[in-house]
């Protein structure tokens, strides 16, 4: 009786919703339940089911493959981190100070954002590579002496993934920011104004510390994005030269696809799923602490 | 000594004009406030005070020393703030320190200056938590306390009480003034709230369209409104305004109210110049010079005036009742005693006291005597 009340355009969503809410969590929850447990298997290229225990995660732990992707996404993460939400924060201050076509601007720094990871990857690969790209055009210049070969050194090619991350995301991070920065009453920027503070002083002491859970949000956006990457990783460096740029998720890949041991891969899969657990459920706390706060200052 | 001199001050947004031309002189040691409908420019010109704005044009003197080309820190103002503007990340005590940290003021004279105004404005316990830990009331004393501590030339307020509920508004209205009577410092007060603006103000700037429609002290404003718009904005109820034609009496000039049999003659103003005779006038008077017939209004009789009108309507407010009358035809408000009841769509008797008729120009609204 009560659906029957309600018009035909409420009730269209509804009933088209339920397909990809269930679907999405067949897949989601789904297969990885699947793939938990098939890391508990012996499974090599077809799924087996017998029981191993740990041992596929032991084996995982041992290989070099894992231990170098494990450094590197440490190393990565930070660096990606502090990089992005530096150059995020730079552009949105600079944006916040209500320059002449804003609009055109925020498009263009956020634009990366639509541009397929292998696609920045691709390019990247071009502009970093030392025979084609930024060094062949100084080097043509004039500057026969100049030196940009980071993509094809072993201990710093990481850094280049660094770059090019951080050039996609930053737009990202930026735009967060930026709604931030114009979410403070603008009546403290006269205050602080009145009060004597020049431009670096009224952000570092009040305008900044006033927006410090936009900096927790765009920490953990940036952090999942970080641990998840593998597309631009790949299309940029492969994990080369060598295995120096491997990370986690190539190691998934390497296991399940390339080597047919879906035992192991899976048991990298949940690993790294960890990895993301660990980022996600203190922010998931902290979110609910500061909304139980919020309701009980209210 | 002029603390703040306003000339000829103008404000454009894009095409809109805000502020059209400004001139005010404020003494040192008044209180003045700028009081007006929301929209009318005033806290534009405040900001423009203290420099957190720029004037189009004109200029704006503090202290005898024109200031339009400096820094709002350098003017020697302090500012405080509908929405109060606490940095909420700091304690109160670093919102109070934040300005003489900026001036590196050294820390002890620091610690002494809260002290004073801690005590000053009573907030001592509260020194050491947040903002948000905060009641609104507790707030707005540590937004002032962040003023005080500065001892400057001139303090501005833009519409500091207005987000307080009533009772506590009606507090703090009596704390500011008394703190301003105890440190005699000159303040420009902005408001939208008339009751305040009497109760408070040395001086009144009545604003509104972006012009300074009168300027004088609250007694003026009250009793001569300058134009038509003065007389209604100020007092709750406003002044009453009806249509009115001058004629020549024996004893002076006679305002008459009405037409024909209903026709109520008032004594118009002496001052009201030979020309007008004969000339429609619009008639102000406030409705509390229209009382119950006993009342007691000067100790000259011909101050008052005893007439007979039309009760439409009584309001009792228990602190007085509001009569809806008809005067001459025309609805006007009168304020009779408390307890005096009168019978709605009868006659009554009303003593009015005709020392406090303005007769304002039809055509321009402006006050003629
Ligand atoms: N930055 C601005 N840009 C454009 N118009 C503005 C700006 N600030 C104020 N105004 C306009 O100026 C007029 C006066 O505003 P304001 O001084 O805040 O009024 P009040 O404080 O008397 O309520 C309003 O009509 C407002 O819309
Ligand atoms: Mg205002």
């Amino acid at each position: 009786m009560k659906a029957a009340r309600r018009s035909p355009g409420e009730v269209l969503p509804l009933l088209a919703i339920w397909v990809p809410v269930l679907v999405s969590i067949l897949y989601v929850v789904g297969f990885t339940l699947y793939t938990v447990w098939i890391a508990f298997t012996p499974s090599t290229l077809l799924p087996e089911y017998g029981w191993v225990g740990l041992k596929n995660y032991v084996a995982i732990l041992h290989t070099r493959n894992w231990n170098i992707a494990a450094a590197n996404i440490v190393v990565y993460s930070v660096c990606f981190l502090a990089l992005t939400t530096f150059l995020g924060l730079l552009l949105a201050v600079l944006l916040d100070q209500k320059l002449r076509g804003e609009n055109v601007f925020r498009t263009i720094f956020l634009y990366p954002l639509a541009v397929s990871f292998v696609v920045t990857g691709v390019v990247w690969g071009w502009l970093l590579n030392p025979g084609i790209g930024i060094q062949k055009v100084v080097v043509g210049l004039g500057w026969t002496d100049f030196r940009f070969d980071w993509l094809v050194d072993r201990d710093r090619a990481l850094y280049c993934i660094v770059l090019a991350g951080a050039w996609q995301a930053s737009g990202f991070a930026m735009a967060l920011f930026l709604a931030g920065l114009r979410s403070v009453d603008a009546d403290l920027m006269k205050a602080a104004q009145i009060d004597g503070a020049g431009p670096l002083r009224t952000y570092r002491r009040v305008v900044l510390p006033t927006i410090w859970p936009i900096f927790i949000a765009v920490f953990v956006i940036l952090l999942q994005f970080a641990i998840k990457t593998f597309d631009l990783a790949v299309a940029l460096t492969g994990g080369g030269p060598g295995i120096s740029t491997v990370l986690p998720s190539m190691v998934v890949y390497d296991f399940m696809f390339q080597r047919g041991l879906l035992g192991r891969g899976s048991a990298a899969a949940v690993l790294q799923l960890l990895m993301l657990v660990a980022v996600l459920v203190p922010y998931g706390v902290f979110r609910r602490w500061q909304t139980l706060k919020a309701a009980r200052n209210a | 000594m002029a603390a703040l001199r306003i000339r000829d001050l103008h404000k454009r947004f894009g095409p809109v004009e805000v502020l059209k031309g400004i001139d005010l002189e404020i003494d040192s040691g008044d209180f003045t406030v700028l009081v007006g409908p929301s929209g009318c420019g005033k806290s534009t010109l405040l900001n423009i005070i203290a420099g957190l704005e720029k004037a189009s044009s004109g200029d704006v003197e503090i202290g005898e020393a024109v200031v339009n080309d400096i820094q709002p820190k350098d003017r020697d103002i302090a500012m405080v703030f509908q929405s109060y503007a606490l940095y909420p990340t700091m304690t109160v005590r670093q919102n109070i320190t934040f300005g003489m940290e900026c001036r590196r003021v050294p820390k002890a004279r620091q610690d002494e200056a809260v002290d004073r105004v801690a005590k000053l404005l009573q907030i001592e316990p509260l020194l050491a938590r947040k903002p948000g830990q905060l009641s609104g009331g507790q707030r707005q004393r540590v937004a002032m306390g962040r003023a005080l501590v500065r001892d400057p030339k001139l303090f501005l307020f833009d519409e500091p009480l207005s987000n307080l509920d009533a009772k506590l508004r009606v507090e703090m209205r009596m704390e500011i003034k008394q703190l301003h009577a105890r440190i005699g410092s000159t303040i420009v007060y902005v408001t939208h709230d008339q009751i305040e603006a009497m109760t408070m103000a040395t001086r009144i700037a009545v604003m509104h369209q972006g012009s300074v429609q009168q300027f004088a002290d609250p007694d003026t404003i009250y009793n001569r409104p300058a134009n038509l718009f003065v007389a209604r904005f100020m007092g709750a109820p406003p002044m009453n305004t009806v249509t009115a034609r001058l004629e020549g009496g024996p004893d002076g000039p006679v305002a008459v109210v009405g037409q024909g049999a209903d026709a109520i003659r008032l004594p118009a103003p002496a001052a009201v110049g030979p020309d007008w005779l004969r000339r429609p006038v619009i008639l102000g008077i406030r409705p509390e010079c229209i009382a119950e017939p006993t009342r007691y209004f000067s100790e000259d009789p011909a101050a008052t005036m005893t007439i007979s009108a039309p009760v439409e309507l009584t309001e009792p407010t228990g602190a007085e009742t509001i009569v809806v009358l008809r005067l001459g035809g025309e609805k006007v408000l009168g304020r009779v005693a408390p307890d005096v009841r009168m019978p709605t769509g009868a006659v009554g008797r009303f003593a009015v006291d005709t020392r406090k008729i303005c007769l304002f120009d039809p055509t321009t609204e402006r006050l003629i005597a």
